[in-house]
This record gives C-alpha cells, structure tokens and sequence, in this order.
C-alpha cells in the first residue's frame, strides 16, 4: 500500500490551502492584540458584515468582482477604525474583563444588527468556480484562489511591517508601550493604523471566505472561535506562532475529515489545542525569557 | 536652552519633585547627582513628556514643552536615553535605531545619522543585524544612546547610563559622552557615579528627596566637603 495515497494527498493539500486562509485570519487579530492589547471578540462578525458586502455588490448590483472585493477590504476596514474610535479607545485604560465584554457586545450587536437588516436567509454569491482535477484529485478552484489571496495578502503585510516606518513603530509598540513617545510616535494614530490594518485583513478573508461558504448573520461563529484558538495556540500577539498554529490546526481538521467525518476533524483540533495548552501554554513558538 | 521652573511633580498621590528649577545653558554639559529615590528620574521624566508636571514651568528654546503633547517634544530638539536602556529586544540593532529616527524630520537624512552612530559605535554596526535584546549590557547601552541621537538632537538627556555596567565599559562610556559633547550636543545626565560625572560635565545639580540642595561647577562639587564626604566616600 502507497503510504501517500491519492486521498491523503488531497487532503494535505486542502489542508495547506485551508491553513493559508485560517493563518490570515488570524493575522488581523493577532495584530490589533499585539499593538492595541485588545481582542477583538466580534472580529468574525466584521467579517461577516464583509462578506454581505460581497454578496450585495457582486451579486445583488453586479459589480464586478475585483471592484466588490477592493471596497469590502476598505469598508471593513473602516469598520475597523470605528469599532476603535467608539468602543476601544474610551476604554483602553479599563480592565481587560471590560474591555472583552464590551467587544463581546459588539458581537451580538452586529448579529442581531444582521439579522434585522438582512433576514436569517443563507444567501451566496452564486459564482460557480470550476474544480481542478489533477492526477486524480480533486481541488477546488475557489480553495486554491482563497489561498493564493491570502498569501499574497500576508506578504503584503509583511513587508510593511518589515521595510515601513509606521511598520516599524507597529513592531516596537507591542514590544514596549510606554516608550514610544521618546520615539515621536504618537500611539493613537498607530492604534488608528493598526485597527484600519486589522479590519482590512477580515475584509479580505469576507471575500476569500465567501467564494466558499454561504453567509448568515450567525456564520461568524463557524470560524471566529477557531481563529482565536489558533492565536492562543500561536501565542497571542505572536505573528509567527500564529501563522504555524494555522497550518497544524487546518492539517488537523482537513486528516481528521479524511479518516473519519469532518466533524472529528474538529474535535480532532479542539483536542490538542487542549492538550497544547497544558504542555506550552505561552503558546507553539513561545520565547523563552 | 533648557530652562525648569519651579516644576512639581509625581506620581499619582506620591510627589516627587518640590519646586526644582534647573537650566542647561548652550553648549552645556549638565549632571544631576543625588542619592537613590532623589527624583533624578522622575526630572528627566517630566522633561521628555514620559510624566507631566503637576506645577511649574519648562521651556527649551522658547517652546512651552509643558504645552507641547509628549511624542512632539523629540521634535523640538531633545532625546531620551531611559532608564535601564528600554530596548525593543526582539527588534535588530538597525530597527531599534530606525525607531531613534521615525521623526519626518529625521528620516530625511537617516542614511548621514546612521553612519554617524555608527562611527561613534563601529560595534553596532557588526552587530546590526542582532536582535538588541541579546547584546551584552554595554552594547544595549551603546545601542540605547545610538537610537537617542538618530533623532538628531539638541539635548541628549542620559538616565543613569553606568547602571549595571562594569567599571571598564562605565570608563568607556564617559569618554564617549565627552566624545558626543565634543561634537557640540548638549548633555543632560543623572547619575550615581558621581566621581565619573563629574569629570565629564561642566556643572552639576545635588538632587535629594526632591528638590535641589546644591549646585555650581563640576569642579567645585567635586572639592565640597558635603558632596566629597556623602557621595564620594572620601
């Protein structure tokens, strides 16, 4: 027997391209804890509200997609700044419990917000992406898309944090706070920056994440809790461990699926998120200091 | 260049600072000595904007810096060397200076500052790729004031910059402030050494419990019977 059959391999691949898309995700919220100390609990809700936007645009008005897709990034992006402005900066000096509960209302503030403006229907963007057949396995178009997206969409973060000054300052920020005035820098236009940042990267995910998945208002719960397992699992604020806990987390549930249902590819993944966390509980690539 | 009047200052119901009224003149060397828990920090503090007075006045150059929000008082013209260095440790060398140069102004000639720390220091320039928290005291220190002068200062305000460090690296380090003086940069420094700040400076300021007991030439400190028997244990 082939130890790398051609269903294995089929699903290593999913899960690499699934990885690329859940690494994503959890790069915008890993930056907005990183800088901002914040988490941001409705994170999958903006992304949610992204990918109605794709699905009014595109397929309701008929934008073109590449149009669609550039203003949703923006738009939640925006979303971003205003959650910022509204709820996390008056209470940036409050405890972190109050912090995470007032998030937390956002997010049901925005389902239900969903639900009165949208109806609970599960809508699509009814874009049939053909599937590629290669040496007898079977890859979805969308996936491989999806994926691409989100790489080029890492890089592009990459090198601004690497080769920009305000880069730079995003890096330093959540490296020592206090300091960052002896620099010139004034932190509210980085948290400004960062939650624009944050909230582009879901707008980017909402259009990755809806050329597969139907939207509803209460979707967000589909891949909001495993995005902050996989930060937690990276260690929060920690972008490298972050994007390797995505890949084990999606190789995971996609061999899970393989070898029993998906559902056990999940429970797979929940399982050693807790066994993880008893053994590195800082997290997979957490410093020792 | 710099002038303190009268500032008062503290944290939160602590106060720190009684009415300290300090000035560095162009072309000036100043050192603050006093014991531990004088408020030497707490000093420069206030006049980076890291704390806001609570009363009083400080001025550098005309500009009201008590007026002036924190992060543009490195624009006027001063630059802070904190205490215990406040690296970023997981950034490089050349990040963490990149960071000493993120004012506008100073990106302009990032490339002419560079290499002038880098001269000034020729280790960072080996160690530019190294992630400055694994560098060795004095390196960190080095690393700390080089950030500082990216910016391109006028006063360079230097918080206990012997700490932790061992005597060979602390004598370096003083010829090196002269060094940076020499190049026509003002110098504010708070120190324990005081044996060592007093060689380097042109006038001192005895901090203790807050408020100024004494002040005048380097040389005259160093004779006074006060400050030989109290700090120099002679």
């Amino acid at each position: 027997m082939a130890i790398l059959d051609v269903f294995l391999l089929e699903a290593l691949i999913n899960g690499v391209l699934l990885g690329g898309v859940l690494a994503l995700l959890s790069l915008g919220l890993n930056l907005v804890f990183g800088v901002i100390d914040v988490v941001w609990i409705c994170y999958a809700e903006l992304i949610m509200f992204g990918m109605y936007g794709m699905y009014f645009l595109y397929t309701v008005y008929h934008w073109p997609l590449l149009v669609a897709a550039a203003v949703c990034i923006v738009g939640v992006g925006l979303l971003g700044v205003l959650l910022h402005v509204l709820v996390i900066a008056p209470l940036l000096g409050a405890a972190p419990i109050n912090q995470l509960l007032a998030t937390g209302g956002v997010l049901f503030f925005l389902q239900s917000a969903a639900t009165v403006m949208f109806s609970i229907e599960f809508r699509n963007l009814g874009l049939r992406l053909p599937v590629l057949k290669l040496a007898g396995m079977f890859i979805s178009y969308s996936r491989l898309l999806a994926f691409a997206a989100a790489l080029i969409g890492m890089v592009l973060v990459y090198l601004f944090l690497a080769r920009t000054y305000t880069g730079a300052a995003i890096r330093a920020i959540a490296q020592d706070r206090q300091i960052m005035v002896l620099m010139g820098v004034d932190a509210r236009r980085i948290y400004l920056i960062t939650s624009a940042l944050g909230g582009g990267l879901a707008g980017l995910a909402a259009c990755l994440l809806v050329l597969q998945y139907d939207v509803h208002p209460f979707v967000g719960l589909s891949f909001g809790p495993i995005t902050f397992l996989i930060c937690v699992l990276g260690g929060l604020g920690n972008f490298g461990g972050g994007f390797v806990a995505a890949f084990v987390f999606a190789e995971l549930i996609s061999l899970g699926g393989l070898y029993l249902d998906l559902e056990w590819g999940y429970v797979f993944a929940f399982v050693f998120f807790i066994v993880m966390m008893f053994v590195r509980p800082a997290g997979l690539l957490a410093r020792r200091s | 260049m710099l002038e303190l009047r009268s500032v008062r200052a503290g944290y939160g119901g602590f106060q720190a600072l009684f009415d300290v009224s300090l000035e560095v003149r162009h072309g000036e060397a100043v050192g603050v000595i006093g014991p531990n828990g004088a408020g030497k920090t707490t000093l420069l503090r206030v006049i980076s904007g890291l704390i806001r007075p609570t009363s009083g006045s400080i001025a550098m150059e005309g500009v009201d810096l008590v007026a002036t929000p924190p992060h543009r008082i490195v624009a006027v013209g001063i630059a802070h060397v904190p205490e215990s260095r406040r690296l970023f440790p997981r950034m490089t060398v050349e990040d963490n200076l990149k960071m000493g140069g993120f004012l506008p102004s100073a990106r302009a000639k990032y490339q002419d500052r560079l290499a002038f720390v880098y001269e000034l220091f020729p280790r960072l320039r080996e160690r530019r790729r190294q992630l400055a928290g694994t560098m060795s005291g004095g390196e960190q220190q080095m690393c700390a004031i080089g950030r500082a002068l990216m910016s391109d200062p006028k006063l360079l305000l230097l918080d206990e910059p012997s700490a932790g460090l061992a005597p060979v690296i602390v004598e370096q380090l003083f010829d090196l402030v002269k060094r940076i003086r020499a190049g026509g940069l003002n110098v504010l420094i708070v120190e324990q050494n005081v044996r060592q700040v007093l060689r380097v400076v042109d006038r001192a300021y005895l901090l203790k419990a807050g408020s100024i007991r004494a002040a005048g030439p380097a040389s005259e400190l160093l004779a006074s019977e006060t400050i030989r028997e109290a700090y120099l244990g002679v």
